[in-house]
């Protein structure tokens, strides 16, 4: 059944109990022309598109707890396609782009709230490195505006402009980008999905990579063996364990993420900010809680949980830009685990062993790309070639060079 | 209003000699010191204190502690009010303010509970399947009304006044919880010789002892005992608040909370990280609320807490009862409301049976007993009017009654035992979740482990018709779980994020149990087998302000001065953040209108004469030892073995993945020390690879490092005049001449008589040049003596800027060029790169990509048009190219108005750049909006590219 305001009233009328499960709990089949392992974003994402544009018939995504219980709901829900590297921002662009006709295309309202993302600099080098980025987006068809002080005062008066360790010299600001609603953005890839006939297998975790003379032809599960001509790993924060089970190393560390959310208060923060001057951001969800979030705890772990350094950081930047937030109390805070690239940038590519693809090392960028990295994924899935925004986005990369390294840390993996 | 209606004239822990004013939505009221909010609200007969999320439904108090999910109110007012505050945590303090919150205009009128009305449309998820067309529409419609409709209550908006402070502290034991076990944990570790602390959310320990008649005497013995132990730390209104690893736990202490504001000098709340060796969690247990059609209206209210009002605080929430229970407590409570004077209109049991024993206390009151019974319905609007009653004969009853008090027995309070991802354990007896695996070193007692709990009991199902609350905060209906599961969100995790369940600002506390009772009936599954949704930390909500502590404004970060900087304020420096830094910027004169000026002044006194300009920020490493040679050899591009005794050099430092790191000079003092200087944005970090070099790489290498950054002062001496300003501070017989101490020279002497001094002849500006190190604390008197010394010279001080200006004409490369995405290659600096010995990051700085001849380099950059102002961050564009993505060349690093030249430049990163020289492109800036610039491409070095001045 469509979901829409006429659905939602004819249901109305007979007590809501018609409504259909929006995707079927499904049982595996032997076999498969393509097995998405991860059922987050990025994994239900790809057996969308998959189906919808790439016309593949069988196609299951497996699952090993519930979809979207790893960072998928976890994040901070922040969409934005402000990159500066030629190698990021047309994939981030595509990415973007799809965001905009994401609900009317997957007939679910996702919340897609194009709201504004605003970095703020605090320094003329950040002014200047701004800029460069602006310009690169710019040149790329991407909108970017850079702020000065006042325009900055006038659009959030409620920063602390007057008693600043690092005064707020201004900003950056993509109007495009804003926040969407995590969790509605799996439910409803999984509901288009499964309408095109994708089987959704929950509970489902992997327990090998089953290869026959170099080539992969299935995967090991808890629910059995399942067949399959091509596997793809959306498995971000489990990439290299994954990986492991076809004998690959990657150049990719796990990291825990935390995010916080405060409860709930009428209309404060009507966009999304980051502090230049400490690692920072800040949106308001529509329920009424900000959210917001800060650097990574800097060890690697695969507990879904941090540690008070963080936490104490992220509230002092948070303190530090906007003091109007300390009687504001936090409600909950998470932990979610992230692959950690050397570079900082994803990797979607074919892995070493036929028959197997990787999308992965999405650092805490990955929200934002879900479906961009969905229809790149799909399309290298489908006909083995990269897709045109995501050519940069190679394995190899790190042999060749070919670094995309946004925030020029090198392979520190706990500084991008 | 007078007289506290509600008030027994006796009894509970409150003191009735001091009397407290407090006003509720502009209403003035009395209560008790000892009384929570909620108790004096309902001591004065106030039963409607609050709106729900989403239907703006009435709303009373519910319960007696933190666990409140309806009496949320706006605590003061102007800056320091808090929204979400629950009345039921709140103590009572003289002249206390508080406004009910999610309402409009006022709480009894409340337009906004139309929304009840579009309540079958409003279910649970409904917003997913509507509000997409059109898609604009979202942002420009939708979403704001859907924003202004939803949150609580409202921030000030202001900033926070207060202060918060942060504490460590370190036990053998720390108890969580001062009930009745916890403090029995407490005293046996205390005797044991343990160092123990007591932490309890109360405003005094107790727990349930507290509103239980008697039991509270019956602690007072080990109150005392504890209290006298030097060992043992009590810590009333401390909320521990999350466990985190290594035997971390946070806690936050309200210090001023029961204040009108704080003292002065005094925090409003801690933040007390305490870290221990075990843990005690004796958090006690939760009550399980009922769950019936309206069982929301005013008046409905936790048998618990009911007996809370009545034994702690001497107040009766209504004058005529109806217990709803399936615990024999509750049949208790019964009696002892009856002996308060309340008239017990009947006790509704859905157990089967109760025993005659159990029924004798209630017998005197004359209640009904509907044994077999269950509630269907409250009635009542803004208050509780009565119960409809489905008797064990099927027959319905009428009751009426003001106050409705619901006991579907007690659960352990688990949440902190979920920090660790420990999964609880049901027990089939208890019928209940225990503690499954708690956190490495928690051990949990008393109630919290199940210890004394009577099993639960099945509750009757929620009727399918009409609203019954499971979690009454978000107005989450046993329907709405129910649809749910329906929709095929059946995983518990999904339910809670689909329909909200639990993520009330209460944590969903009363809800989460008989939300996942209404999953499992509907899933047809037990309720093991649907398990429960993990509790993350905090456990209570923690002021964001508190886990900032001091650190915000101009505390947010330490500020670093240099040695000189009381010197700098007083030449009249305006001062820039460089990190953590705060660095002179240009000096301005009397006169001097723009910056530019004041740094075009000092440029020129610097190339005309001499200037003098604090350096110290820059890093400084001393590295000694037999192998200190070697181990910058390893770290190092460029050659050190051969470096004399008493010499600079320039050095390029690459990070392992062959991109530079930074740069520096250093200098040999002796065969086996050396003093390394680093970028100042750097320092931190080449000190953390050395020390990691050394540390993990070479530790047989005999090398030491420190960092001696903040030791030494450190003053650039530049210009033509720099020598014979110097010449009248160095002692004899240290000889200045350019032969005796050349270019590059380093050495150790002292000045103005003795003071121990280092000296090198190093230059950024491109002049002859010195920079001078003395111990820091000489630093001030030694900025003025150079100043001195150098008055008949015309020497003037420069800041950054200046000195900015002078490496963008000499072409250094520095911050913005030393962006992490740099080869030495990239910035011309590819002949360092040593091809005789092996270094960090020699082996990937040859992997094809970074070894491009068309990668972007170093170039100068110098607009066509002199009067042209060209700006940083500007991109670089071919002159027969298109101004697009395919063909960005590059862009503008660094630019400066040269009064050498007198026009703009600008250093940048052009692909193939060196192989261009003399070719004009573009500089395109569209996100500024300024003109395109025609740019002539040049070598970088635009003042004395020969170095003629550095070595005069």
């Amino acid at each position: 059944m469509g979901y829409s305001a006429f659905s939602l009233l004819k249901n109305a009328l007979t007590g809501h109990r018609h409504w259909r499960p929006a995707w079927r709990d499904a049982a595996p089949q032997a076999q498969y022309d393509v097995v998405i392992v991860g059922g987050g974003g990025h994994g239900l994402a790809t057996a969308y598109y998959l189906a919808r544009v790439y016309g593949v018939r069988r196609v299951a995504v497996v699952e090993k707890g519930w979809i979207g219980s790893g960072y998928a709901g976890r994040n901070t829900t922040i969409i934005r396609s402000n990159y500066l590297l030629p190698g990021n921002i047309p994939f981030y662009e595509l990415s973007m782009q799809l965001w905009e006709g994401l609900e009317q295309e997957l007939n679910y309202n996702a919340m897609v709230s194009q709201r504004g993302v605003l970095n703020l600099y605090h320094s003329d080098a950040q002014r200047d490195a701004y800029a460069r980025r602006g310009n690169a987006m710019r040149l790329h068809g991407v909108d970017a505006e850079l702020l000065d002080r006042a325009a900055v005062k006038r659009m959030l008066p409620y920063l602390d402009f007057d008693n600043a360790r690092f005064p707020i010299q201004g900003g950056l600001l993509q109007r495009r980008g804003g926040t969407a609603r995590h969790d509605a953005v799996v439910w409803g890839y999984a509901r288009a999905a499964d309408r095109l006939g994708v089987d959704i297998i929950q509970n489902c975790e992997v327990t090998g990579i089953r290869s026959e003379q170099g080539r992969v032809v299935g995967i090991e599960t808890t629910r059995g063996f399942i067949g399959a001509a091509k596997v793809g790993l959306a498995v971000a924060g489990n990439s290299s364990r994954l990986a492991a089970m076809a004998g690959l190393r990657l150049p990719i560390e796990s990291h825990v993420l935390q995010a916080f959310v405060s409860e709930g208060v009428k209309p404060l923060i009507d966009t999304v900010v980051t502090f230049g001057a400490g690692h920072f951001y800040i949106s308001q969800s529509d329920k009424g809680g900000l959210v917001f979030g800060g650097d990574i705890d800097g060890y690697n772990s695969y507990a879904q949980r941090g540690n008070l350094p963080v936490i104490e950081d992220v509230c002092e930047g948070g303190m530090a830009l906007m003091p109007m937030i300390g009687r504001l109390r936090l409600l909950r805070h998470w932990g979610g685990i992230m692959d950690m690239s050397m570079d900082g940038s994803p990797i979607i590519d074919r892995a070493p062993v036929d028959g197997l693809y990787l999308n992965a090392g999405w650092c805490y960028g990955g929200f934002k790309a879900t479906p961009g990295s969905g229809l790149s994924f799909a399309h290298l899935l489908a006909t083995d070639t990269p897709h045109e925004t995501a050519t940069a986005f190679r394995l190899d990369r790190f042999g060749r060079g070919a670094v995309i390294d946004e925030k020029g840390q090198g392979a520190h993996p706990n500084l991008h | 209003m007078s007289g506290q209606p509600f008030r027994l004239v006796s009894g509970g822990l409150v003191d009735r000699r001091q009397s407290l004013r407090f006003r509720f939505d502009g209403q003035d009221y009395e209560g008790f010191a000892g009384d929570t909010l909620a108790s004096a609200l309902l001591a004065n007969g106030v039963r409607l204190v609050g709106r729900s999320f989403k239907y703006h439904r009435p709303r009373g108090i519910l319960t007696a502690g933190p666990e409140e999910p309806n009496a949320l109110v706006e605590l003061r007012s102007g800056a320091r009010r808090e929204p979400n505050t629950k009345a039921t945590t709140v103590e009572l303090y003289d002249g206390l303010e508080a406004a009910s919150q999610n309402r409009w205009p006022s709480l009894a009128v409340d337009l906004l509970s139309l929304n009840g009305l579009l309540s079958p449309l409003f279910v649970a998820g409904f917003y997913y399947k509507t509000f997409m067309w059109p898609a604009k529409a979202w942002e420009a419609l939708y979403e704001p009304l859907i924003r202004r409709a939803a949150g609580l209550g409202r921030a000030s908006g202001e900033a926070d006044p207060d202060a918060y402070e942060k504490s460590h502290a370190f036990c053998d034991v720390l108890v969580i919880g001062g009930g009745r076990s916890g403090l029995a944990a407490a005293l046996a570790a205390a005797r044991e010789g343990k160092r123990v602390i007591v932490a309890d959310e109360d405003t005094r320990l107790g727990g349930r002892a507290l509103t239980r008649p008697g039991d509270a005497d019956a602690l007072a013995a080990m109150l005392v005992e504890l209290a006298a132990n030097p060992r043992v730390t009590l810590m009333p209104r401390t909320s521990v608040f999350g466990v985190y690893d290594g035997g971390v736990y946070g806690a936050l202490e309200k210090v001023s909370d029961h204040l009108p504001e704080p003292a002065p000098f005094t925090p409003r709340q801690r933040l007390w990280k305490v870290i221990a060796h075990e843990s005690v969690l004796a958090a006690g247990a939760l009550e399980r609320p009922i769950p019936f059609a309206d069982n929301d209206r005013p008046g409905v209210m936790l048998a618990g807490a009911v007996a809370t009002y009545l034994h702690r605080f001497g107040v009766v929430p209504g004058r005529r009862a109806v217990v709803y229970t399936s615990t024999d407590e509750g049949w208790q409570l019964a009696a002892d409301l009856y002996a308060a004077g309340v008239t017990i209109e009947a006790i509704v049991d859905p157990r089967g049976a109760v025993a005659e024993a159990v029924q004798a206390g209630v017998v005197a009151s004359g209640a009904r007993r509907l044994i077999g019974a269950r509630v269907v319905r409250a009635l009542g609007g803004r208050a509780l009017r009565g119960a409809r009653v489905v008797d064990a004969h099927g027959q319905t009853v009428t009751l009426r009654c003001d106050l409705l008090a619901v006991s579907g027995g007690w659960t352990p309070n688990l949440a902190l035992t979920h920090h660790h991802g420990g999964k609880p354990r049901w027990d089939e007896v208890l019928q209940s979740f225990l503690p499954g695996a708690p956190p490495p070193g928690m051990r949990v007692v008393g109630r919290a482990a199940g210890e004394g709990l009577a099993p639960l009991v099945d509750l009757p199902a929620p009727p399918a018709k009409g609203k019954s609350f499971i979690d009454f905060q978000h107005d989450v209906t046993a329907a709405d779980i129910r649809l749910a599961e329906r929709e095929g969100y059946r995983s518990v995790e999904h339910v809670k994020r689909y329909t909200t369940l639990g993520m009330a600002t209460d944590q969903g506390r009363t809800a989460n149990l008989n939300g996942l009772m209404v999953l499992a009936e509907a899933r047809g599954a037990a309720i093991p087998d649907v398990g429960l949704t993990m509790a993350r930390p905090p456990y209570a909500p923690v002021a964001i302000g508190a886990l900032a502590g001091p650190h915000r404004g101009r505390d947010f970060r330490p500020t670093r001065l240099p040695a000189a900087h009381g010197w700098a304020v007083r030449q009249g420096a305006v001062f820039v953040e460089a990190g953590q830094w705060l660095r002179a910027q240009y000096f301005p004169r009397a006169g001097e209108t723009d910056w530019l000026t004041t740094v075009s002044r000092e440029v020129t006194t610097v190339r005309s004469s001499v200037g003098l300009c604090d350096v110290s920020t820059l890093g400084k490493i001393d590295v000694q030892g037999a192998d200190a040679a070697a181990f910058l050899e390893r770290v190092y591009i460029n050659g050190w073995a051969s470096l004399a005794v008493g010499r600079a050099r320039y050095g390029v430092m690459l990070r392992e993945d062959g991109f530079v790191m930074d740069d520096g000079t250093t200098a040999r003092l002796a065969a086996d020390h050396f003093i390394l200087t680093t970028t100042t944005a750097n320092a931190a970090r080449v000190f953390q690879h050395l020390e990691y070099c050394h540390q993990v790489l070479w530790p047989t290498l005999d090398v030491q490092l420190a960092s001696v950054t903040d030791q030494w002062a450190q003053f650039a001496v530049a210009g033509p005049r720099s020598r014979e300003t110097l010449a009248r501070l160095v002692d004899a017989p240290f000889d200045l001449a350019n032969e005796a101490f050349p270019y590059m020279g380093a050495a150790e002497l002292t000045i103005g008589g003795g003071l121990p001094a280092r000296l090198f002849r190093i230059s950024f500006s491109g002049e002859l040049a010195y920079e001078l190190a003395v111990p820091a604390r000489y630093g001030e008197a030694v900025a003025a003596a150079i100043m001195a010394a150098g008055a008949d010279f015309g020497i003037c001080p420069y800041g950054t800027e200046a000195l900015g200006v002078m490496r963008i004409e000499k072409g250094h490369a520095a911050g913005a060029e030393l962006s992490g995405q740099t080869t030495a290659t990239d910035l011309g600096l590819g002949r360092m790169l040593s091809k005789t010995k092996d270094f960090i990051g020699r082996r990937m700085a040859e992997r094809p990509a970074l070894t491009d001849p068309a990668r972007p380099r170093l170039v100068g950059l110098r607009p066509l048009d002199p009067a042209a102002r060209l700006r940083a961050g500007a991109h670089l564009v071919a002159l027969a190219d298109p101004a697009d993505a395919a063909h960005d060349a590059g862009y503008v690093t660094s630019v400066a108005f040269s009064p050498s030249l007198g026009q703009w430049i600008g250093l940048g990163l052009l692909a193939g750049g060196p192989d261009r020289l003399g070719e004009r492109v573009r500089a395109v800036d569209p996100v500024r909006g300024g003109p395109e610039l025609l740019l002539e491409v040049c070598a970088p070095c635009f003042v004395d590219p020969e170095g003629v001045r550095l070595r005069v």
